[in-house]
C-alpha cells in the first residue's frame, strides 16, 4: 500500500510518522534529538521501515522542524517546510473546525490562529525560553519529579501559590523562595503552570483573537497541568489530538502527500539509514563575516552545505 | 589631514564618500557591518542600549583603527533616544582613549547655525557656496540612482529564474553608480543598471507576493542589522517595498506624491494621533497605506527595546484587523542566528499565499 513519511528534527525530539493515503496514522515514533541529529534520523527511519515493511511504500516524503533542511537532505525530501504551517496542516484536519492552535515544544512556543480552514496569523516566542519544555524538564529534574508525572502533581494542588512567570531566571528564583517558605510541591507546581500559561497568553498570544476550538500540541500537551492552567485562564475547553506530540511530522507527511500528486519521490529509500554520513565545518574568510559554513557528506560525497550569511556556499 | 568617517546605512555611503571627497576630505569608508563590528559594539555599549548604538559603536571603532579621527553623524530631536547617540558614542570613544572629532548634524530647519557651523567646518576646499551647492545637488543625484536600482532590484529578484541572480547582477552595477562622478554620468551608469537588472531573466508568470516593510530606520536601511530580510524574501517568492528610503521623505511628507491623497501621518491619525519618536508613527501609516494598495502583508522590524516601535507593535493589531492585512514584526537584537527568521519569514509567505489563493477562488465564484 501506498504511504507518506513525515519527519519532524526539532530541538529535543525527532519524530517520524507514516500516513497512508487516506491520512491515518500508521506508525508514529518519537525519539529524544540527544544533540545527534543524523544518527537519531537514520535510527528512526531504522525502526520505521522494521514497522513498515513490507505492507507499505513510501511514495513521498516531508521534513519540518529546525532540522528541516538536514533530515531533508539526508532523506531525500519532497517537501521542506517551517514548523507552523506543518501543525496547522496537521491541526486543521485532526479537528477540521480548529481556529486556535497552541502549540508549545522544546525550545519553542507559537500560537497560531485559523479562520475557515487558513492560517490568518501566528506568532513565536522571540527572546524567552519561559515556558517552554527544557524549563519544565530542568524544573521537574531539579525537584527530582518524573516529568510525565509532574503535571499530575499539579492538580493535586489545594492552594495555587503564586510564581514570578515573566523569565525563567525569575520562575526558579520565585520558586526556590517558596519552597523554602514550606509551601507544598504541588502547590509550587501549579503556582508554576499556571505562570506559563500567563506568560504564553501575553508573550505569544500577546493581541491575538482566541476563540474555540483549541488545540494544544506539542510535547508540553502530555503536561495535565498545563491544560488545566489554560483552561482556567480562557475559560474555555483545550483539545489535546490523540497525536499531539507528532503533530509536526503528521503535517509534513499530509503536505508531501500533497507536494507529490503526479510526481515521483526524491526519497532515497530505507537503505540510508545504513550509509555513513559525517560533517565538517569550515569558516569561510571572504568576508568580514568569517561564516561558519557545515557541510554534510554522504559518504566522501557532499549532499548538502549552509551556514553563510550570502548564499555563496549553500546546497540544500 | 584629518580622515572622516560616517555612520553606514546600506550603500548610502558611496554617496557620502563622493561628497564628502569633493569637499577636500580625506574619507574613511566604514566597512559593512559584521560579526567583529557586533563584537566590539556590544563589549563597549551599554547592555540596554538598542542594536543601532551597538553596530554603530563597532563601526566608529573598526574606522577608528582604520586611521578615522572625525565622525560625521545625524543628532536628533524627537522623543527617540537615538538623538542622544551621536553625544554618548562620542563619551564612550573618549573614554577608550581615542581623541575623536565628531561633527553631528541636527534637522537644519530647526538649528540653520548648527548646519552653517557643521558645512564650513567641512569645506577643506573652500569651496563656494554655490560650488557645495552643486556638489550636493550631484550627491543627492547619485543617492536617488542608488535608492532607484535598489527598489528596482526588490522587484526583479522575486521573478528571477535562477537563484541568485539578480543578487550577483545588484553587486556589479552598484560599481558602476559608485565610478560615475558628473551628473551625467551618474544618469547614464543608473539607466546601465536598471537595464542589466531588467535583463535577469525572468518568469513572468510566477505568482508573485507583495510586502511592504515598515519600521525603524537603521535596521531598515542596513541589510547587514536585519540579516538581509529583503533578500531572503526576494528568493522566496516576495516583491518587497520598504517604507524608507534615504531619498524618500519627499513621498512621504506630501500627500500629492502618495495615491491615496493622504499623507502617513494622515492615515495614521485615527490610531496614533501623538509623535511617539522615531518612526512609530509612520510604521502605522505606511502600513495603512499599503493595505489600501491592496498589498498582501506587512512586516514591521525595529531593535529590541525600541519605544517608538513598541507603541506601533501594540497598535498594529488592531489595523491589522481593520484593514484585513496580515502583519508580522521582528525585534531585532545582536543574534545573528538566520533560522528563526527564516522559519517565520517562510511561515507568513505560506499564509499570504494561502489567503491570496482563497480571494481569488472566491472571486472566481462570486463574478
Amino acid at each position: 500500500m501506498k504511504a507518506y513519511l513525515g519527519i519532524d528534527a526539532g530541538s529535543v525530539s525527532i519524530n517520524f510518522v507514516v500516513i497512508d493515503e487516506a491520512g491515518k496514522v500508521i506508525t508514529g515514533l518519537y525519539l529524544r534529538t540527544k544533540g545527534r541529529p543524523i544518527q537519531v534520523i537514520q535510527e528512526g527511519l531504522k525502526k520505521t521501515a522494521e514497522l513498515i515493511l513490507p505492507d507499505y511504500e513510501v511514495i513521498g516524503v516531508g521534513t519540518t522542524g529546525s532540522g528541516r533542511y538536514l533530515a531533508g537532505v539526508l532523506v531525500g525530501a519532497d517537501v521542506v517546510k517551517n514548523e507552523i504551517t506543518a501543525h496547522a496542516v496537521a491541526a486543521s484536519t485532526m479537528v477540521p473546525e480548529v481556529q486556535t492552535v497552541f502549540e508549545i515544544g522544546g525550545q519553542d512556543s507559537k500560537i497560531i490562529i485559523l479562520r475557515n480552514g487558513i492560517v490568518t496569523d501566528f506568532a513565536m516566542n522571540t527572546v524567552c525560553a519561559a515556558g517552554t519544555g527544557s524549563f519544565l524538564d530542568q524544573q521537574a529534574a531539579r525537584l527530582n519529579i518524573p516529568i510525565d508525572k509532574f503535571g499530575a502533581l499539579a492538580l493535586q494542588s489545594t492552594v495555587p501559590v503564586r510564581i514570578a512567570g515573566r523569565c525563567t531566571v525569575f520562575a526558579e528564583s520565585d520558586m526556590i523562595h517558596k519552597q523554602q517558605m514550606g509551601h507544598q510541591i504541588p502547590d509550587i507546581i501549579s503556582g508554576l503552570s499556571e505562570a506559563l500559561v500567563r506568560n504564553y497568553l501575553n508573550n505569544v498570544g500577546k493581541g491575538k483573537e482566541i476563540l474555540p476550538p483549541i488545540v494544544f500540541q506539542g510535547g508540553v500537551a502530555a503536561n495535565v497541568g498545563i491544560k488545566a492552567a489554560f483552561e482556567k485562564a480562557l475559560g474555555m475547553p483545550v483539545i489535546i489530538p490523540k497525536h499531539f506530540d507528532i503533530m509536526g511530522a503528521i503535517g509534513a507527511a499530509q503536505l508531501a502527500q500533497e507536494e507529490v500528486q503526479n510526481k515521483k519521490t526524491n526519497f532515497k529509500g530505507f537503505k540510508i539509514a545504513g550509509l555513513p554520513y559525517h560533517t565538517s565545518s569550515f569558516e569561510c574568510d571572504g568576508c568580514s563575516n568569517v561564516c561558519e559554513i557545515v557541510e554534510i557528506y554522504e559518504g566522501d560525497k557532499v549532499i548538502g552545505r549552509w551556514g553563510s550569511r550570502c548564499s555563496k556556499w549553500d546546497i540544500v | 589631514m584629518s580622515k572622516l568617517t560616517f555612520p553606514r546605512m546600506g550603500e548610502s555611503w558611496r554617496t557620502f564618500k563622493m561628497l564628502l571627497e569633493d569637499l577636500g576630505n580625506e574619507v574613511v569608508v566604514p566597512p559593512r557591518p559584521s560579526k567583529r563590528t557586533l563584537d566590539l559594539g556590544v563589549r563597549y555599549s551599554p547592555e540596554f542600549a538598542c542594536f543601532p548604538l551597538k553596530i554603530l559603536m563597532g563601526t566608529y571603532l573598526e574606522t577608528v583603527e582604520m586611521g578615522a579621527d572625525t565622525i560625521v553623524t545625524s543628532g536628533g530631536v524627537g522623543p527617540c533616544r537615538a538623538g542622544e547617540y551621536a553625544m554618548l558614542h562620542h563619551k564612550i570613544l573618549k573614554d577608550l582613549g581615542h581623541d575623536i572629532k565628531m561633527i553631528v548634524f541636527e534637522p537644519p530647519r530647526l538649528q540653520p547655525f548648527n548646519f552653517i557651523k557643521n558645512v564650513r567646518a567641512l569645506n577643506k576646499n573652500r569651496t563656494s557656496i554655490r560650488g557645495i551647492v552643486s556638489c550636493i545637488k550631484r550627491a543627492w543625484r547619485k543617492l536617488v540612482a542608488l535608492d532607484n536600482v535598489e527598489k528596482l532590484s526588490h522587484v526583479v529578484r522575486p521573478r528571477e529564474i535562477t537563484r541568485g541572480t539578480t543578487s550577483k547582477v545588484y553587486r556589479k552595477i552598484l560599481e558602476w553608480i559608485d565610478q560615475a562622478y558628473t551628473t551625467e554620468q551618474i544618469i547614464e551608469a543608473e539607466a546601465a543598471a536598471s537595464k542589466a537588472l531588467r535583463d535577469v531573466p525572468q518568469d513572468t508568470n510566477r505568482e508573485i507576493l507583495k510586502v511592504g516593510i515598515v519600521g525603524e530606520i537603521y535596521v531598515l536601511l542596513e541589510p547587514a542589522s536585519n540579516l538581509e530580510m529583503e533578500e531572503t524574501l526576494g528568493h522566496l517568492g516576495v516583491e518587497v517595498e520598504r517604507s524608507m528610503f534615504l531619498t524618500g521623505w519627499t513621498r512621504d511628507n506630501t500627500w500629492t506624491e502618495t495615491t491615496e491623497m493622504m499623507t502617513v501621518k494622515e492615515a495614521a491619525a485615527p490610531y496614533l494621533p501623538e509623535l511617539v519618536g522615531g518612526h512609530g508613527r509612520d510604521s502605522i501609516g505606511n502600513t495603512i497605506l499599503c493595505a489600501k494598495r491592496g498589498f498582501d502583508g506587512m512586516i514591521q522590524i525595529a531593535p529590541f527595546t525600541c519605544i517608538p516601535e513598541i507603541v506601533a507593535r501594540t497598535i498594529l493589531p488592531r489595523v491589522s484587523r481593520d484593514y484585513d492585512i496580515p502583519v508580522l514584526t521582528f525585534f531585532l537584537d545582536e543574534q545573528t542566528g538566520k533560522a528563526g527568521m527564516g522559519t517565520r519569514l517562510e511561515a507568513f509567505t505560506d499564509l499570504m499565499r494561502r489567503k491570496k489563493r482563497m480571494q481569488k477562488k472566491q472571486l472566481t465564484l462570486t463574478g
